[in-house]
């Protein structure tokens, strides 16, 4: 059984076919004779392309962004602060792996756990559930991450809860992020790769008044080397052809109107709201909060959260300089950045792209710095 | 967080999955797939849910998908790109 799975997943790293699609790519990139810029917003992209070394094999014309593709990343440091000050005052806080070291105001969460608050780290908020099940303290689930993980809380929630269970939403929703990172002004982008797994739930038909509006072409992929490989090749066709449209390169995961289901009880549970993603922007509609019927499992109105301590013991210096937000959206590279492995490592994080598996700095520091030996030669 | 991982369901109890990943097995909710999922069927798995069903049939699709990317090459088109690269690098200043 898990031999079968094991040659499935390989076939989607079948060398010939990797070798094939990349001599595709780089035709299709040189006879467009110009420089080409394209943006995924997927940390689980950016792995697959470092961890395979694909920047390596792309033509040096061809520049491929990582767009604001990881949860992590974008939550911003009011949120971090709202956690830590729950944590700081005693409430018990589990949240993904990923979001204890980032950086608040003063203090991420792995600081307050170091005072003596108690943070658990979980793989999932049914685990937050059971938690909350085995003990009579205040659970607070801070919820990171986008639409695909925002549909396993609202589950969790709609499955129902213990007494002593509460949501702290930090989600967000991608889709109004790509509208933000195409309007600005010193965007190079002319075309999206939209992550698979999200689009799973949303299906690719949600991308289809993007492209309208800005008339540039978005080409679902899956997370596999091919599938990312492919997904690159179609969408410099579609810019050759000047075709503005949608395209599904993964369609063993995602179908044009996606998860119903899903998309069902997402919206019974949240609400899109405005609000801010770090380093980026204010994106209207990008932030997903619990509706009034959840007002009871919602920790923003079942606790006083004053953050405002945290605020007089601000750091001066590092994260003044630190470039994430730009390197997020696309306009500047880790390697542009002047503390990138130098005052910022993965041991000691000064932006939230350095702390998460997913974020940009912190896949390019595994990975070897600077990956795109395009550039280096 | 976003590494939707695909296992090989091996049994069910109401909405919780005991599901093989490459060796590894762990329980799965699936409150949220889309199509009903039964002990044999593989499903995509984010943070703890299965979030679709796939099918074998599908796999196969993304991957003739691929070869059909890769189809319509012959040795002159190559040619003509790499010389049309050529060309585009001189008029480029060599950069």
């Amino acid at each position: 059984v898990t031999e079968l799975l094991g040659v499935e997943a390989l076939r989607f790293r079948d060398v010939e076919r990797g070798k094939g699609l990349t001599t595709k790519l780089a035709q299709r990139v040189n006879a467009l004779n110009r420089k080409v810029s394209l943006m995924h917003v997927c940390g689980s992209h950016e792995q697959s392309i470092a961890r395979f070394g694909l920047r390596a094999s792309f033509p040096r014309a061809l520049d491929v962004i990582m767009g604001p593709g990881c949860p992590v990343c974008v939550t911003d440091v009011p949120e971090v602060d709202e956690g830590v000050s729950l944590a700081l005052a005693g409430v018990r806080i589990a949240t993904y792996g990923d979001m204890v070291r980032v950086p608040g105001t003063s203090k991420s969460l792995a600081d307050a756990r170091a005072e003596g608050a108690k943070v658990d780290v979980v793989y999932s908020v049914a685990q937050a559930v059971e938690l909350a099940r085995g003990t009579n303290e205040e659970v607070v689930f801070f919820a990171t991450g986008f639409e695909t993980t925002a549909v396993t809380t609202a589950a969790a929630i709609v499955a129902g809860v213990p007494k002593n269970f509460s949501v702290l939403s930090a989600h967000k929703y991608i889709p109004p992020v790509m509208e933000i990172v195409a309007e600005m002004p010193e965007t190079r982008v002319e075309g999206f790769l939209a992550a698979g797994h999200a689009a799973a739930i949303t299906g690719w038909g949600v991308f289809e008044p993007f492209v309208a509006r800005h008339g540039i072409p978005v080409v679902v992929a899956g997370f596999e080397p091919l599938d990312v490989l492919a997904g690159l090749v179609r969408l410099v066709e579609l810019i050759a052809e000047r075709r503005v449209a949608v395209e599904n390169l993964y369609p063993r995961c995602v179908t044009r109107d996606g998860n119903k289901p899903a998309q069902a009880m997402l919206a019974r549970v949240f609400r899109p709201m405005g609000g801010r993603w770090r380093g980026i922007a204010h994106v209207p509609n990008g932030n997903l909060r619990l509706r009034d019927e959840f007002a009871h499992v919602d920790a923003r109105r079942r606790f006083k959260i004053d953050a405002s301590r945290l605020w007089d013991f601000a750091p001066p210096g590092l994260a003044q300089h630190c470039r994430c937000g730009d390197i997020m959206a696309g306009i500047a590279s880790p390697a542009d950045c002047k503390l990138f492995g130098k005052e910022c490592s993965p041991e000691s994080p000064v932006g939230a792209c350095m702390v998460s598996s997913e974020g940009t700095c912190r896949i390019w520091k595994q990975y070897g710095g600077h990956p795109s030996l395009g550039d280096a030669v | 967080m976003c590494l939707g991982v695909p296992g090989r369901v091996i049994s069910i109890d109401g909405t919780d999955a005991l599901v093989d990943f490459f060796g590894v097995r762990r329980h799965v909710r699936l409150d949220i797939v889309d199509e009903p999922v039964g002990p044999g069927d593989y499903v995509l798995n984010h943070v703890g849910f299965a979030i679709r069903r796939i099918s074998e049939e599908d796999a196969q699709a993304t991957l003739a998908l691929f070869d059909s990317i890769l189809q319509g090459d012959d040795a002159l088109d190559l040619m003509r790109a790499d010389v049309e690269a050529e060309i585009a690098a001189t008029r480029g200043g060599g950069s």
